[in-house]
């Protein structure tokens, strides 16, 4: 259960970027954060693993506030929340499998973790991630000659083979051709129900945030202005969130 | 308040106008400032080069210097490359403490940033000079003196192609839950290795044709004895010695475009 209390971000004074947002979410649901851009989805989802440091509220993990961990205990907690970038954030001169393995480190000690040493049981989950994903063939090509959906989904495996609770994904398909997007959108649809992940997605794509998501929250000026099931998701609400008539998208 | 464009863009024109204007108001004042007389210098060109054909041609006399242009120049080369590793191995570790994406703080970063100018403004010949009284004339006072303004540009190189290429993966890494040192082993250093090796190569080209002026001032290698040549007349070896440089200059690049194209 990930629960968020009263968060707080300004990066100028008197200007906020969020203003007091509260949600829960439950394991098992695929959670889409929509809203126009620079509305504070970015600064809410670098929150959850203290990538930004917000200014006040609680983010409860199982009941453990992640926002008064000190250095020890944050790896430990950033270690159970996946993250997957619009720009995938591979290093993209090294094998498929080695950055498949890099979300072991968070695991290690920092030596073996220095020298890249991996247990057999970790190089085999890899391995099996990388099937999961489609992309077993792959294993030791460079991350470099992989197209954008392929290097998507050695992002998903790096963030699975974490053992996450959670999984943040930062605009995951935005660099993406519509086939490649919807790949990966159910991919984390499996996924999400498959090891009961909570699964929170930044999206511009409000078709795909009501075609996948369980829950929506709808973020405007660093406010929430909507938090419920999709299927709620109406034309009103989009106008308010959008200050426009978004119509189509909802098709 | 709001431009037209058609303003604006006439507006852009005349900057631009204005600007050559000016940069040519300079060269002429400056001409007319030193006494400097255009015409007669571009005349003066072929001429230089002809008298420059004319003594500077290698006779086949001058092959017998050939040997010791060769001693001189792998120690020129050798002494370039070992003084660019050193200075490359100092710079990454410098960069990591002072880039924005993997320094320890705003203080160290400025402090970093102020060395690494410091390094690099001093021109080479002052260095070479200043040295000169502390290590007396021997080849360990060019290697310093190379060393010391390759360690300025490389540390401002490697920060930069830190804080571009590494910062993303970095971030991911960081999100991981991986510690510091790992994310450097495992995220920065393999991210930027081909850019660094590029660099590095073009400072050994670099370093190459400094040498031979650091060795004239500090009177060592290559540069030594094209001086010793030349201060004594001998136009021809001193001609030889020069093409030997080039030469070894041009493989030199040609080897690094190789390898270049190899890694990255």
């Amino acid at each position: 259960m990930l629960e968020v209390k009263n968060l707080q971000k300004s990066y100028e004074k008197d200007r906020p970027a969020l203003t007091d947002i509260s949600f829960d979410i439950k394991p098992g649901t695929f959670v889409a954060i929509i809203g126009p851009s620079g509305a504070g989805k970015t600064t809410i989802l670098r929150s959850l693993n203290q990538l930004i440091k917000d200014d006040d509220g609680q983010i409860l993990l199982d009941g453990d506030d992640i926002r008064t961990a000190n250095k020890t205990q944050l790896r430990k907690f950033r270690r159970q929340i996946g993250m997957v970038f619009q720009n995938y954030n591979l290093v993209e001169r090294l094998t498929v499998i080695e950055n498949v393995l890099h979300g072991r480190l968070g695991y290690k000690s920092t030596l073996a973790g220095v020298f890249g040493r991996y247990t057999q049981e970790e190089k085999e989950e890899a391995m099996s991630l990388l099937k999961k994903v489609g992309l077993e063939n792959f294993a030791l090509k460079r991350c470099s000659e992989l197209s954008g959906g392929q290097k998507q989904r050695v992002g998903i495996a790096r963030s699975l083979i974490q053992h996450p609770k959670v999984i943040l994904c930062d605009e995951p398909i935005a660099s993406l051709d519509p086939a490649s997007a919807q790949n990966v959108m159910e991919l984390l649809k499996d996924l999400t129900e498959e090891y009961n992940l909570i699964c929170i997605a930044n999206l511009h794509q409000i078709n795909m945030a009501k075609k996948y998501a369980d829950q929506i929250i709808g973020i405007r000026k660093g406010k929430l202005v909507f938090d419920e099931s999709s299927d709620l998701l109406s034309e009103d609400i989009l106008r308010t969130l959008y200050d426009q008539d978004i119509t189509e998208e909802l098709e | 308040m709001m431009q037209s464009p058609t303003k604006y863009l006439a507006h852009k024109g005349w900057h631009q106008t204005a600007v050559i204007a000016i940069i040519g108001g300079i060269y002429v004042f400056g001409s007319w400032a030193l006494d400097f007389n255009n015409l007669n210098g571009l005349i003066a060109v072929p001429k230089a080069f002809a008298w420059l054909g004319i003594n500077f041609k290698p006779t086949a006399n001058s092959m017998t210097y050939l040997p010791r242009i060769w001693q001189k120049l792998i120690q020129t080369v050798l002494l370039a490359i070992s003084s660019t590793v050193v200075a490359a191995f100092v710079a990454i570790f410098v960069a990591l403490l002072g880039s924005k994406v993997t320094g320890v703080n705003a203080f160290v970063q400025t402090i970093v940033r102020g060395i690494a100018s410091f390094f690099r403004n001093i021109p080479l010949v002052a260095w070479s000079m200043i040295l000169l009284f502390a290590f007396k004339q021997s080849d360990f006072t060019g290697f310093l003196a190379l060393l010391l303004m390759s360690v300025g540009y490389l540390i401002r190189a490697f920060m930069e192609i830190i804080e571009d290429e590494a910062s993303e993966t970095m971030l991911a890494l960081k999100a991981t839950g991986a510690s510091y040192f790992q994310v450097i082993f495992q995220a920065v250093l393999p991210q930027i290795l081909p850019s660094i090796l590029s660099w590095i190569l073009y400072m050994i080209e670099n370093n190459v044709r400094d040498a031979t002026l650091v060795g004239i001032l500090t009177g060592t290698g290559i540069g030594f004895i094209f001086d010793i040549y030349y201060k004594s007349f001998r136009f021809d070896a001193a001609g030889m010695t020069v093409l030997a440089i080039i030469i070894v200059v041009i493989a030199l690049e040609t080897i690094s475009n190789q390898i270049r194209r190899v890694i990255l």
